[in-house]
């Protein structure tokens, strides 16, 4: 069996241009399109909002949304290979926990800039939604560490899954860490749940999470199948060794 | 259930044995806690009000940093002359193992706590406003340090990397439990104004929750 060259298929090309398309129009709305964050105070009559910085929402949430999601798609992954015990799982669990990370690392780099003209600073230790999202990106960060320990994947494969189960405990955390330590956040409730956004705005920001969930998915799948080229490399490798290796004894004997 | 207690008491008296014997406790983690002690000073400027106010925090992230060399050693053991793979063949039910390491480990960060406490009291000149508060806490956070370790301990027995990949895996999870023992200590030693038992109520969650982690992670671990 031959090694295909490409990561790439039909599907993912087709998924991959409307990503890119899809992307390109966010920052557009984004950007350009919709109106900055400006109210009126209704006594005084004074300016206030989040001004330009509100744009940057349309990129924030919908990548800590995704970041949720490649979390949870790598623990289902990991359970999955706890249960099967196949490489699929794993590499699955693998690729989705390394797109998470990197996303995880986006949403707190532009949470901080965000925060500075909004909140006054970059960064707010006494934020529970903040640290606790510091500390999954900090487990991730450990997850990969572990799986690039090993030499063999499948040796790595079975701790990797566990710190992966371990480690999305921390989700539902950062998820409701607004409403169970509401004067221990600047963080504001859901606005998306509460519908308290409507028309462009909403519009924007829904199709920043439809965009953001396709470029995961094409990233995941890249990744996936980059591990599975690697395993089969690996296989053809060991299955080159050993023939190599009785066409020795052979000659010898 | 007799032959669980059973087996998890011989294996912390095993643990705790060979530590004696070793010495390394008493002959190499204790001198490491006095140096951070004394480190933490001369960074602060030996600025006493300071050292006071931050007495907890430098505190627990002492009683952290030597959990690590704790559970790396206890781990080393384990590792040479594959003495883990031994003892998981022996017959012994893997939960003793994992409970039994946990106890091993927590007794050691007790008599560490102690040797800790009394420094932070003699060099940061601390005063103890509620000792029982002290006490709840401490014992508890080191079960939770425990109990995470050495899971976190087993997962990366093995590997040539462990010391340096140990603290990545091991330290973020056990942030919260900083953070409440912390303000515990906090308020058990007068300088916060906070309830110190809400977060001792934390901590204690946290062990409960942290110790059934480990012993799933476990479970899942030793299961073939």
């Amino acid at each position: 069996m031959t090694v295909p060259i490409t990561t790439a298929s039909k599907g993912s090309k087709i998924l991959g241009i409307t990503s890119i398309i899809g992307f390109a129009v966010l920052i557009l709305l984004a950007f350009f399109v919709t109106d900055p964050d400006i109210r009126f105070h209704p006594e005084t009559g004074e300016e206030f909002g989040q001004f330009d910085a509100v744009r940057l929402l349309y990129l924030h949430v919908p990548m800590a949304i995704v970041t949720y999601l490649a979390f949870v798609i790598c623990a289902i992954a990991s359970a999955g290979y706890l249960i099967k015990r196949t490489f699929w799982w794993d590499s699955m669990a693998h690729a989705a926990g390394e797109v998470g990370t990197l996303t995880c690392a986006l949403v707190l780099i532009t949470g901080s800039i965000w925060g500075r003209p909004v909140w006054n600073t970059w960064w707010e230790w006494g934020d529970v939604r903040l640290m606790s999202t510091l500390i999954l990106f900090l487990l991730f960060l450990g997850y990969l560490a572990l799986r690039g320990a090993f030499v063999s994947p499948q040796r790595a494969a079975r701790p990797a899954a566990i710190v992966a189960l371990i480690a999305v405990l921390d989700i539902p955390l950062i998820n409701r860490s607004v409403e169970w330590w509401e004067n221990r956040t600047l963080h504001q409730k859901s606005t998306l749940s509460e519908l308290k956004i409507e028309d462009l705005t909403l519009f924007t920001l829904m199709l920043g999470i439809l965009v953001s969930v396709l470029v995961m998915s094409w990233l995941i799948l890249h990744r996936f199948r980059v591990a599975w080229l690697e395993h089969m490399e690996f296989e053809q490798g060991v299955k080159s060794a050993i023939e190599e290796r009785r066409h020795i004894d052979n000659k010898e004997q | 259930m007799k032959r669980l207690f059973a087996d998890i008491g011989l294996i912390t008296s095993k643990d705790l044995k060979i530590e004696l014997r070793s010495r390394v406790l008493t002959n190499q983690v204790a001198p490491f806690a006095l140096m951070i002690l004394v480190l933490f000073g001369i960074a602060l400027d030996a600025d006493q009000q300071s050292l006071r106010n931050f007495a907890s925090g430098l505190f627990w992230i002492s009683v952290l940093l030597c959990a690590l060399m704790a559970i790396s050693r206890s781990m080393t053991i384990e590792r040479d002359d594959e003495a883990l793979v031994g003892l998981n063949l022996s017959g012994v039910d893997p939960i003793a193992i994992f409970l039994g390491k946990t106890c091993a480990i927590a007794i050691q960060l007790l008599v560490l706590e102690i040797f800790l406490g009394v420094g932070i009291i003699l060099l940061y000149r601390s005063e103890v406003e509620d000792l029982w508060l002290l006490v709840a806490t401490g014992l508890f956070a080191c079960i939770a340090v425990s109990a995470l370790g050495t899971i976190f301990g087993f997962l990366a027995s093995g590997l040539g990397v462990r010391e340096t990949l140990l603290p990545i895996l091991l330290l973020p999870l056990l942030l919260p439990v900083l953070i409440g023992a912390t303000r515990a200590f906090d308020d058990a030693l007068g300088v916060a104004a906070i309830n110190g038992w809400n977060w001792f109520a934390f901590v204690a969650g946290l062990t409960v929750l942290l110790t059934g982690v480990g012993a799933g992670a476990n479970y899942l671990l030793a299961e073939n």
